[in-house]
């Protein structure tokens, strides 16, 4: 214990602690910048030309590159035929059925009845009954074409993922090497925002659903290589001893032994990566991919905010169904009755949906709704909720529009005109300074080279207006998510409610409620934090309330026998020893924040978000990539930090 | 299958000849505005009846350009002079090819709805408009006007236009169009006064009652002399030109492999008035984009039989 340092006033004085050595360097740095112009603005002399380069190398790379004699493009597109295979499968098996076997794709009421038999199959009725409602939406809403178009990605891209990330993981588990290399590039492929590398793949791998499938699996593969990391790392050591004893070889160790007793975390891992290739589905039409995605984006053009809902909700209740079917499938027990009765009663499952897909086949030559309903029999709500949309709006705009000019005017622009003030020097210096208090000197250098990163190559502005829309959102999301999750942990109703609202949020297409924002709040920072809350308070919820969860009853009995009134509980016990884990949901509610940053720049702003959108359709890969990669690196940052003061915090607690 | 029928009796005469020259797909690229859905939809019809095989792609209306130069999509019916300009000749220099201007004009300019004009009726004019700057002023703005601008990316600098006309406005840029429109709405339906960035033809004329504001018309003078115009100390102190051009985009490699699908595609036409009627069947009728290129080939035989001489 005697090399943590404590912060707050010592008895060694101010300039010992840690606020005290930041006041000193944000002193030092104003002071330097009324000498030197320099420490407002990096001097545009010095500036790093590094965007240019990384568009030369794309262009480069895209042109007349290429490896003994094959130009590189070639081979990428090469590469890119060849995963658009799977893609091309399910397509003729989903959505156009096959010319050559002269079968039309496979009807709508026979996907259906597969889904609710499967559901049925893994978890009984009740998720057999969510299947059969989604199924019925999709079709009677006239969505079923689009989402089948969703689903060949999905299926394309799940396995995909779940492969690379099963592979990538066990190799991190038997070699440091592979550690060094592959942790942090998921930390990056995770944390910098998917637009920024979407013109790049699909410059490198043609227009449409190749691109569309790369970015989704870049993005939604190491959630998969982490579970298998510490689903492997906390396999018992009894368990792999006696596989050893028993004579397994290395291969049958892993294979037999370590992973199946890790399925749990693995099915998590799977699990993870169907919710985020959800969260995919929009913005890879912006490459080419069809579905739902891309008729959402249509519907918001044509202010049609009603039937973007329908859309919206269709992706969600896609996502939720896959979810709650690898998750029965993973806490799935195994049935040793079944081994004993007949193969018909093992298999019933399974010859009850081939009976209805052969007859389904059979009934649609007859009837065509069978396979797919035309329009005529579907019906949908999103003009009446256009109008609903509208009159709320009419309604609200005079009580809200006060409090965002408020807001605006006294708050927000305030805390941006004071970032875009701060000299860069003070900035990096407080953070180095925080840095080096909390983790030492390697989150230190850390820290700093990721900083100067965007100062170094002239994103100051930029990256400064997005440290505030991040900031202030962030503040915003804690007040919000922190109470409510302090609330679900004491009501079971409460958080049975407000988890699964939290499960909506995350899956409905964030561009959504962007039009509702700008409707109520017009263009400006506040429709951006407005946007910008409902999908980042979700981990603040969440968070508080497992922190909160995880404490032992004992803990809690022991001080209310102590005489604690509720109030002493929560603030002197309880949300103490929750804190590591509440710093961990602040940490995820900034990272998603700087996630939607990217997207609020559809509303408006100018901050790296937008320079990312821009980059887009400029074709200026640099530019996009770089932006990208400071939002990344500004994550990184408060990611380090947070862990490091987490870390400290559990020691000095002794939970070590 | 009612598409193909409704454009086989379109095309009749011309059925004899369609024997495709090219069994791979031909891919059209759409968009997410109404005209172009619809077109699209309605030259797809035809090609499919000549005997091709067609498959739609959906994509950005920036980055198609270059997909179009290296053959990932082969044909696209709208590209807009005003907010595609420096994507569209950028492609062009990689070996895209210009397939042509459709008589339609566009343009693009600051729009004001109707009621504006009874709360300042010379708003129609730039002058007048600026004369009532105030009504347009919010909290972060005031007391300058508000002008909602179009995407930053759309290589408009209207912030420059309202410095050389020493305009009293701030031009707020949005991301994207769709945010366009919800402030509009918003707006409209509280009946408060906006001036914003539009273009013809848009959905937006059909749904919203409105006008341009009239600017200065632009000559080549106006960005090199100063002293051209109303200030004569600025360049740029002019407005954007009435009648901008609409092209087509189509690979190189469909002249080559597709030839019959290529004259016709260069000789596909539209004019305002027809895109007008195709983007109200969906904006305002509610068919679907589909739907609506099959009644546009039912009504408009002649005009089909003409692309294919």
């Amino acid at each position: 214990m005697s090399q943590i340092r404590h912060g707050g006033a010592g008895p060694t004085g101010f300039f010992h602690s840690m606020a005290g050595q930041i006041a000193l360097v944000a002193v030092f740095g104003v002071a330097l910048s009324l000498v030197w112009p320099g420490a407002t603005r990096w001097p545009t002399g010095w500036v790093i030309p590094a965007e240019f380069w990384v568009t030369d190398y794309i262009t480069w790379l895209k042109g007349d590159a290429s490896i003994f004699g094959v130009p590189f493009k070639d081979i990428t597109r090469a590469f890119g035929e060849f995963l658009e295979a799977p893609v091309n499968w399910s397509d003729y098996l989903l959505v156009r059925g096959s010319d050559t076997l002269g079968l039309d794709q496979v009807p709508w009421v026979a996907v259906s009845a597969g889904m609710v038999i499967l559901a049925h199959w893994v978890g009984g009725w009740r998720l057999a009954a969510l299947a059969l409602s989604t199924c019925l939406y999709l079709a009677f809403f006239h969505l079923w074409k689009d989402s089948m178009r969703t689903m060949t990605i999905v299926i394309a891209a799940v396995p995909m993922a779940v492969l690379i990330g099963l592979g990538l993981g066990v190799w991190v588990t038997r070699s440091k090497r592979a550690a060094a290399v592959f942790m942090p590039m998921f930390d990056l492929m995770q944390a910098t925002p998917h637009l920024a590398y979407l013109p790049p793949v699909a410059a490198l791998f043609s227009f449409g659903s190749v691109s569309a499938l790369i970015a989704t699996v870049v993005f939604a593969m190491p959630p998969m290589a982490r579970c298998t990391i510490l689903g492997l790392q906390s396999v018992s050591p009894e368990i792999v001893e006696s596989g050893r004893m028993s004579g397994c070889t290395g291969r049958q160790l892993l294979w037999k032994v370590a992973l199946p007793s890790a399925k749990r975390t693995l099915m998590l891992g799977v699990n993870q990566v169907v919710m985020q290739t959800f969260a995919m589905v929009v913005i890879c039409s912006i490459v080419g991919a069809s579905g739902l995605g891309q008729k959402l984006l249509y519907s918001l053009q044509q202010l049609k905010v009603g039937a973007a809902i329908e859309q919206g909700l269709a992706i969600t209740l896609i996502a939720i169904v896959l979810d709650r079917i690898t998750q029965a499938y993973a806490d799935r027990p195994v049935d040793y009755e079944l081994r004993e009765k007949s193969w018909l009663a093992r298999h019933r499952h399974a010859v009850i949906f081939l009976v209805i897909l052969v007859v389904s086949y059979v009934v649609a030559e007859f009837y065509r709704p069978v396979e797919l309903l035309p329009r005529k029999m579907t019906i949908s709500f999103g003009g009446e909720m256009d109008s609903a949309i509208r009159a709320f709006n009419v309604a609200a705009f005079p009580y809200l529009n006060p409090v965002r000019d408020w807001v605006t005017v006294w708050i927000l622009l305030p805390i941006r005109d004071f970032c875009l003030w701060l000299p860069w020097p003070t900035f990096v210096g407080a953070i180095a300074v925080a840095a080096w208090r909390l983790g030492g000197w390697s989150v230190l250098i850390l820290c700093v080279t990721l900083v100067m990163s965007f100062i170094v190559t002239g994103f100051w502005v930029e990256a400064m207006k997005t440290t505030y829309l991040v900031f202030v959102s962030t503040l915003l999301c804690l007040a919000i998510g922190i109470p409510i999750g302090i609330w679900c942990a004491r009501s079971d109703p409460v958080a049975k409610i407000a988890l699964s609202i939290c499960d909506t949020l995350q899956t409905f297409p964030s561009f959504i409620y962007l039009i509702p924002a700008i409707m109520l709040f017009r263009v400006g920072d506040f429709a951006n934090v407005v946007a910008i809350i409902p999908y980042a308070t979700v981990p603040a919820i969440r968070y508080t309330y497992l922190g909160l969860k995880r404490i032992p009853p004992v803990t809690v009995e022991a001080s209310i026998a102590n005489g604690a009134t509720r109030r002493q509980l929560l603030w002197k016990v309880q949300m103490p020893i929750a804190l590591p884990e509440i710093m961990l949901g602040v940490n995820q509610t900034i990272m998603m924040a700087l996630a939607m940053t990217a997207i609020t720049a559809l509303i408006g702003s100018t901050d790296l978000g937008q320079e990312v959108v821009r980059a887009i359709s400029t074709q200026n890969f640099g530019r996009g990539i770089l932006c990208g990669f400071f939002i990344a690196a500004l994550g990184i940052v408060g990611d380090r930090l947070i862990g490091a003061w987490a870390a400290k915090r559990r020691a000095e607690l002794g939970m070590g | 299958m009612r598409t193909a029928t409704f454009v086989a009796m379109a095309a009749a005469p011309f059925a004899a000849l369609a024997e495709a020259d090219w069994d791979e797909p031909i891919i059209i690229v759409q968009n997410n505005w109404t005209s172009q859905l619809v077109t699209s939809t309605i030259v797809g019809n035809v090609l499919e009846e000549m005997g091709y095989e067609v498959e739609y792609a959906p994509a950005d209306s920036q980055l198609q350009f270059a997909a179009i130069a290296a053959g990932d999509m082969h044909f696209q019916i709208e590209a807009w002079e005003g907010s595609m300009k420096s994507a569209f000749e950028a492609a062009v220099e990689e070996g895209m090819i210009d397939a042509g201007t459709h008589e339609a004009v566009t343009r693009e300019e600051w729009w004001i709805p109707k009621y504006v004009l009874d709360v300042c009726p010379e708003a129609g004019d730039w002058k007048g408009l600026d004369a009532c700057a105030e009504i347009f002023a919010t909290a972060e703005t005031a007391p300058k006007g508000r002008f909602v601008g179009p995407p930053a990316d759309w290589g408009k600098n209207y912030a420059d236009r309202i410095k050389a006309l020493n305009m009293n406005f701030t031009a707020i840029n949005v991301g994207q169009a769709a945010t366009l429109w919800a402030e509009l709405q918003s707006a409209y339906d509280r009946k408060e006064p906006i001036v914003l960035f539009s273009w013809t033809p848009n959905f937006v004329e059909s749904k919203f009652d409105g006008e341009f504001v009239n600017f200065p018309e632009p000559e080549p003078a106006c960005f090199d002399d100063p002293s051209w115009g109303p200030n004569p100390e600025a360049t740029g102190d002019c407005g954007a030109p009435h009648k901008a051009w609409l092209k087509k985009a189509m690979w190189s490699g469909l002249e080559e492999n597709a030839p019959k699908a290529a004259k016709f595609l260069r000789n596909v036409n539209f004019t305002n008035a027809q895109l007008a009627d195709a983007a109200y069947m969906v904006d305002v009728d509610g068919m679907s984009p589909e739907e609506a290129a099959e009644k546009w080939a039912e009504e408009n035989p002649d005009i089909i039989a003409g692309w294919m001489e």
